[in-house]
């Protein structure tokens, strides 16, 4: 596909102007109204009359979503489809657990595991002859009521897509449904502006780094603008590392080119002509969307020299991370950038004052940077509106465990866990209760049933024992030990720590052992007293926003769950029946048949019984793997 | 700028850490990792382990005074339960990962980890778990027991940025994190070149010499051996502070008696085997200044000097394609170990395998020099065995002798003979200077009015000086630490040098900070001292140019003829190979 360069302003209206044309169907099917055949009839697109918009997100692409979008293109073929059809392969739609996701435009109907043979149905039925393949529509858990489209979907209602605005709907790899969606319009205009001015609108939106911390970004991007010096640099924290976090990772598979334009536009703002992009190899579908949107982005000369006409030249490069959790945190990610060794180091200086290689250098993190865009286009009080009083605007998280829909979200700020749980989750998975719920992954805290009606923001959440974090939310129910919950966040960060300062690299280790110990019964309340000392010096005096956070899963838990602490300590049992060293498993005799099936079934033969008489547990044995409580029909085995 | 520090208000500049206001005011804030050395340009600063911690009014952890600096108006509290609690709290986490070895530990009593938990008053560890280990690594200068090392990453400063020699640095991570080589291989087989900076700065006893008393112990206790001893130049000015005297105090007359109360059979002085070098690397280079000056091309200048082994060493693996520009002058101890094995065996009648050479050197690097196989005749080592500063130290102890109170005594003839030239060797920019007195005045047949070349003289990394040989100008450049020393061998690669020669010594400062010296323990001004007490030697030497030096003078009309003879290449000089 060859691109044109586009080297004015008037010329990138003509082009969005084109684009917008051809996209005029697919942007209609969006609207909350839907779309009318009258519409359809009048509109001068592209041409199609239906689009298949296939998941190539890395979730749909692992569950061979590449064959689907192949089978779809010979269907299209063979039922003369081409001229109607237009199949697009798009970024994430979140609903990654349903993967891989179809969805057919202009009506939203969203097929969920979507196998490649269900093609041929799809496309006879559906495309053809507009007969909605029933048994692929998503089934609501709550009321097994199929869902005739995404629009309808509990899961999608309540989201507000800002920074998710083009994934799961544009083309990642092709900049013209970019510009479709106004793509390079906010780079226009601030290229137009003063950057004082664009700053002063990112200060005044209230933009908060939407890595973790929290920082005010127009600040950030004051700082850096303010510091004189010829050469500085633009950083995108593409280091996503927390455990299940997925955010960034389809923002760049989905949408790149919104990273590219923001990226420009903060180039244009601090005074920065190049920019670096730093993104763990391990995420090769990003990078590669990545590498083709900046040749994509070059060839139109939205890179490179003199952009549209003006005297702002910025260009951008990849660099690739190891996958080390502590190249997250800025300074470490620099010294990584510069061919050293991934260690943090002491803040001041800031990487906005001295950064990479020296050089005034301003890192924002992949969501920040999606954001930049629309608060351009929409203004700082449209973007000030939404969300809570000290943070604006929405946040994405990755929701996981225990929740009938888990995926990836995007809701304002204020939203409360709650909603976000029970609402756009689908409540508890199993109809357990819910226990607790852990947000911002191993630096962050686990929150009870006590805070469900917060509404979600970074100073809520931290005054509760937890964090934004990145956004990663795991929901737990009751079969779930904290205690265990903690020790799986610190085996983590014991894994992660780079070894620099003492308190992180020695003391995490010690917290893991003490930890270990509690799961196993054979910590004492001695133990427990120094689990808390250690835990708040390691907060104290640990060199950077890894090790400072790490004891946050620790210290979270014994504040919202000390009972359970104290049931492993003093009574060397485990409330939620998780810790297999505290658990027995027995055979109550009234109730067993002797139907022998446990037996049959242990992989260690620790129970022992003959036929219609009641079975027994060898606990010597016993290696608590729980497979016969799933055999059992008869609620006959005991577990305590 | 005003801070308050322990209901202590100070004025300061800006830019000044907490650590450096509240010394100021007298208030010692323990640290570990932190160790500058202005003298040096040694600043190791990487905030890593948390013992320096203070509180800070309105801030929500708590600070590393080493790594903060101070703010107007800043309140802070260096010893509140917090602060103490959580000192101690990371104390106990680096006792939990140290082995309890203090009682046999080389380096128990001299050790920053035991001295820091002796202040903190640690009388438990409640933190126990696993420990970790690593193979013990022994080059043959160095011991590794990274089993000790608590990532303080002082030798990673000085072995990268110091001495740019990039042989140890943090592998590994999280609790598995250590200071190491490439690949996990051992010294040997590393970038190491043996300087011993790594050791001179470690805080515990994870780096160490490798040691080599109870060789000398038994050399001594074999009826079949004549044992004699050399000590180093800057061994004479450090060696007093293992016994309480003043950094920098000149001890070489109670150290002879020391020597001889050991029992060696003769006391001789490296500093006889120093002017020996200056009568052969000098020859060496005014031929070399000769050539040119008639306009021969290929002569190989500047010219290097040859006496620090891990200087040599390092042009071995790290430089060379530019090995032609060394002085194939052997080193003092290896001059002297020829002398002693090929000149005065002889002379006393003893066949050489029976003649033991003891060194006592400021270096760790010395005790590889002398195990190269060029350094050996039919496998027998022309210095069979070099032990440091320290050791000596030890040996002393071990013999029971109450060092304080000895009277002082001569070395012995004739090759305890030297010259004021000889015992500045031991400070940077002493050999230069040494060469440019005799070399003046062989060059131009004139004496020389002044022999103290001030403008040679000091601690700036790379020094640059000018000297007029009647008429010729001689370039000559200095450069101590081998990462200064880089600078201006990549000028002589570029061709951009026009020098005429240039000295190099590995450690800053010189062999005064030695790697087998006693500990400074980040105190520059015992580095400064000793310096000090070398030109202080030479000021009150007699004779000061080593052409003088009548045993010198006598060597070479008895035996070896005359400067770079043929019998004095063989003996005296050596070549160099790519490593």
């Amino acid at each position: 596909m060859a691109l044109p360069i586009i080297a004015s302003f008037p010329e990138l209206a003509e082009m969005q102007k084109k684009c917008a044309a051809d996209f005029a169907l697919r942007e209609l099917s969006n609207r909350p109204e839907g779309v009318t055949a009258e519409e359809i009839k009048n509109l001068h697109n592209d041409g199609f009359e239906q689009y298949v918009l296939v998941c190539g997100g890395t979730g749909c692409h692992a569950s061979n979503s590449a064959e689907i979008l192949k089978n779809f293109e010979v269907a299209i073929e063979k039922h003369g489809l081409n001229k109607k059809v237009k199949i697009v392969r798009t970024g994430c739609f979140g609903f990654c657990e349903q993967g891989p996701i179809v969805k057919i435009l202009p009506d939203n109907t969203f097929y969920v595991h979507v196998t490649p043979e269900d093609v041929e149905e799809i496309v006879a039925s559906h495309l053809e002859s507009g007969n909605k393949v029933e048994r692929l529509l998503y089934v609501l858990p709550t009321t097994g009521e199929h869902m005739p489209d995404s629009k309808h979907m509990p899961f999608y209602k309540k989201q507000v897509r800002i920074a998710l605005r083009n994934c799961g709907f544009i083309d990642p790899e092709n900049i013209n449904d970019y510009f479709a969606r106004r793509g390079y319009e906010a780079l226009a205009k601030v290229l137009q502006m003063k950057p004082e001015d664009v700053i002063q609108t990112i200060i005044e939106a209230g933009l908060r780094g939407r890595g973790g911390g929290g920082f005010p970004t127009g600040q950030k991007w004051k700082i850096t603008r303010e510091v004189q010096n010829d050469t500085k640099y633009v950083v995108c924290n593409a280091d996503e590392g927390d455990p299940g976090a997925f955010m960034d990772r389809s923002i760049l598979e989905g949408d790149p080119f919104s990273i590219i334009e923001a990226m420009s536009i903060n180039g244009y703002c601090t005074g920065a002509n190049h920019g670096l992009i730093y993104i763990r190899a391990e995420y090769p579908l990003a990078i590669h969307r990545l590498e083709i949107a900046i040749a994509q982005a070059r060839e139109c000369h939205l890179l490179g020299n003199n952009i549209l006409g003006t005297n702002f030249s910025f260009d951008i490069e990849l660099r690739y991370g190891a996958g080390a959790f502590v190249c997250g945190e800025e300074t470490a990610l620099i010294r990584s950038m510069e061919g050293h060794r991934g260690e943090p180091y002491v803040k001041p200086p800031f990487p906005s004052v001295r950064g990479y290689k020296g050089y005034p250098t301003n890192v924002n993190n992949v969501e920040t940077f999606a954001n930049i865009p629309p608060i351009i286009l929409n203004g700082a009080k449209w973007f000030a509106s939404i969300g809570t009083e000290k943070s604006h605007g929405t946040k994405v998280f990755a929701l996981a465990g225990k929740v009938n829909n888990v995926g990836l979200i995007e809701v304002p700020m204020g939203t409360t866990l709650r909603q976000v749980i029970f609402e756009i989750g689908g409540g508890i998975k199993g109809g357990k209760k819910f226990k607790a719920v852990q947000t911002g992954g191993p630096s962050g805290g686990c929150l009870c049933e006590k805070h469900l009606d917060i509404p979600i923001d970074y100073d809520n959440l931290i005054a509760a024992g937890s964090m934004m974090g990145s956004g990663g939310m795991i929901v737990m129910d009751e079969d779930n030990c904290m205690v265990a919950v903690a020790k799986f966040y610190l085996d983590f960060t014991v894994e992660e720590s780079c070894g620099k300062c003492a308190p992180c690299r020695i003391g995490n280790k010690r917290l893991y052992e003490l930890l270990d110990k509690i799961t196993k019964g054979c910590a004492t309340m001695e133990d427990l007293e120094n689990l808390e000392n250690l835990a708040k010096v390691i907060k104290d005096t640990a060199l950077c926003g890894l090790g400072q956070t790490s004891p946050n899963p620790v210290l979270s838990t014994l504040l919202n769950f000390r009972d359970e602490y104290i049931a492993h300590v003093v009574d060397h049992r485990c409330p939620a029946h998780q810790c297999t060293s505290l658990v027995r498993y027995s055979i109550d005799p009234a109730k067993c048949k002797g139907c022998t099936a446990c037996a049959r079934n242990c992989p260690v033969n620790a129970i022992s019984g003959t036929v219609k008489n009641p079975h027994t547990i060898d606990p010597a044995v016993c290696i608590r793997c729980g497979s016969c409580v799933s055999r059992c029909k008869f609620g006959a085995i005991t577990v305590e | 700028m005003k801070v308050t520090i322990d209901n202590r208000v100070l004025e300061v500049e800006k830019g000044v850490t907490i650590l450096d206001a509240a010394a100021q005011a007298g208030i010692k804030i323990p640290t570990l990792c932190h160790m500058h050395m202005h003298e040096l340009n040694y600043a190791n600063k990487p905030g890593a382990c948390r013992i320096c911690v203070v509180e800070v009014e309105g801030r929500r952890n708590l600070a590393p005074a080493c790594k903060t600096d101070c703010t107007e108006g800043m309140v802070v509290y260096t010893h509140t339960p917090r602060v103490l609690n959580a000192r101690r709290t990371v104390m106990e986490l680096l006792l939990s990962n140290h082995p309890d070895e203090c009682l046999t530990c080389v380096k128990s009593g001299r050790c920053d980890l035991q001295s820091v938990a002796i202040d903190l008053g640690i009388r438990k560890v409640s933190y126990q778990g696993a420990t970790t280990h690593f193979e013990m690594d022994k080059s043959a200068s160095i011991v590794r027991n990274m089993d000790k090392c608590i990532s303080c990453r002082r030798c990673e400063t000085a072995c990268n940025e110091i001495q740019g020699v990039g042989a140890l640095s943090a592998t590994n991570r999280g609790f598995g994190a250590i200071m190491g080589t490439a690949f996990e291989k051992p010294l040997t087989d590393s970038e190491c070149v043996n300087c011993g900076q790594c050791v001179a700065v470690c805080p515990t006893g994870a780096l160490s010499e490798n040691p080599h008393i109870d060789e000398v112990i038994a050399a001594l206790n074999d009826p079949t051996k004549t044992v004699v001893v050399q000590p180093a130049p800057a061994v004479r000015v450090a060696l007093g502070q293992e016994f309480g005297c003043e950094p920098g105090a000149n001890v070489a007359g109670k150290m002879a008696t020391a020597l001889r109360q050991i029992g060696f059979d003769h006391v001789f002085d490296t500093d006889f085997a120093a002017d020996l070098t200056i009568m052969e690397e000098g020859t060496e280079l005014l031929g070399r200044i000769e050539k040119a000056l008639k306009g021969d091309k290929s002569v190989k200048l500047p010219l290097m000097t040859s006496c620090c082994p891990a200087w040599v060493l390092y042009m071995e693996k790290h430089n060379p394609d530019l090995l032609a520009h060394l002085s194939s002058a052997r080193s003092p101890q290896q001059m002297f170990g020829a002398i002693a094995k090929n000149y005065f065996a002889k002379k006393i009648g003893v066949d050489r395998k029976d003649l033991i050479v003891v060194s006592v050197m400021p270096c760790v690097a010395k005790k590889y020099e002398c195990k190269r196989p060029e350094m050996s005749t039919n496998g027998d080592p022309d210095v069979n065995i070099s032990i440091t500063t320290r050791e000596l130290a030890r040996l002393i102890r071990q013999y029971n002798i109450d060092f304080a109170k000895l009277p002082e005594s001569e070395f012995d003839s004739p090759l305890g003979e030297s010259t004021g030239a000889a015992v500045i060797f031991g400070v940077t920019g002493g050999v230069i200077e040494a060469a440019a007195r005799t070399a003046y005045e062989v060059f131009t047949k004139k004496t020389l009015g002044s022999v103290d070349f001030q403008a040679i003289r000091g601690f700036d990394g790379v020094r640059v000086a000018t000297i007029d040989f009647n008429g010729t100008p001689i370039k000559l450049g200095i450069a101590h630490g081998l990462a200064n020393a880089q600078k201006l061998v990549d000028l002589v690669r570029e061709g951009k040098c026009d020098l005429h020669a240039i000295e190099v010594m590995a450690c800053p400062g010189g062999c005064i900070d030695g790697g087998g010296q006693p500990f400074h323990r980040g105190n520059g001004e015992i580095l400064a001292k000793r310096g000090a007490g070398l030109y202080a030697a030479d000021a009150d030497k007699k004779i000061r140019k080593s052409h003088e030096n009548p045993d010198i003078q006598k060597l070479y009309k008895e035996f070896l003829g005359t400067p770079c003879s043929e019998l004095s290449e063989q003996l005296l000089h050596t070549h160099y190979s790519k490593k």
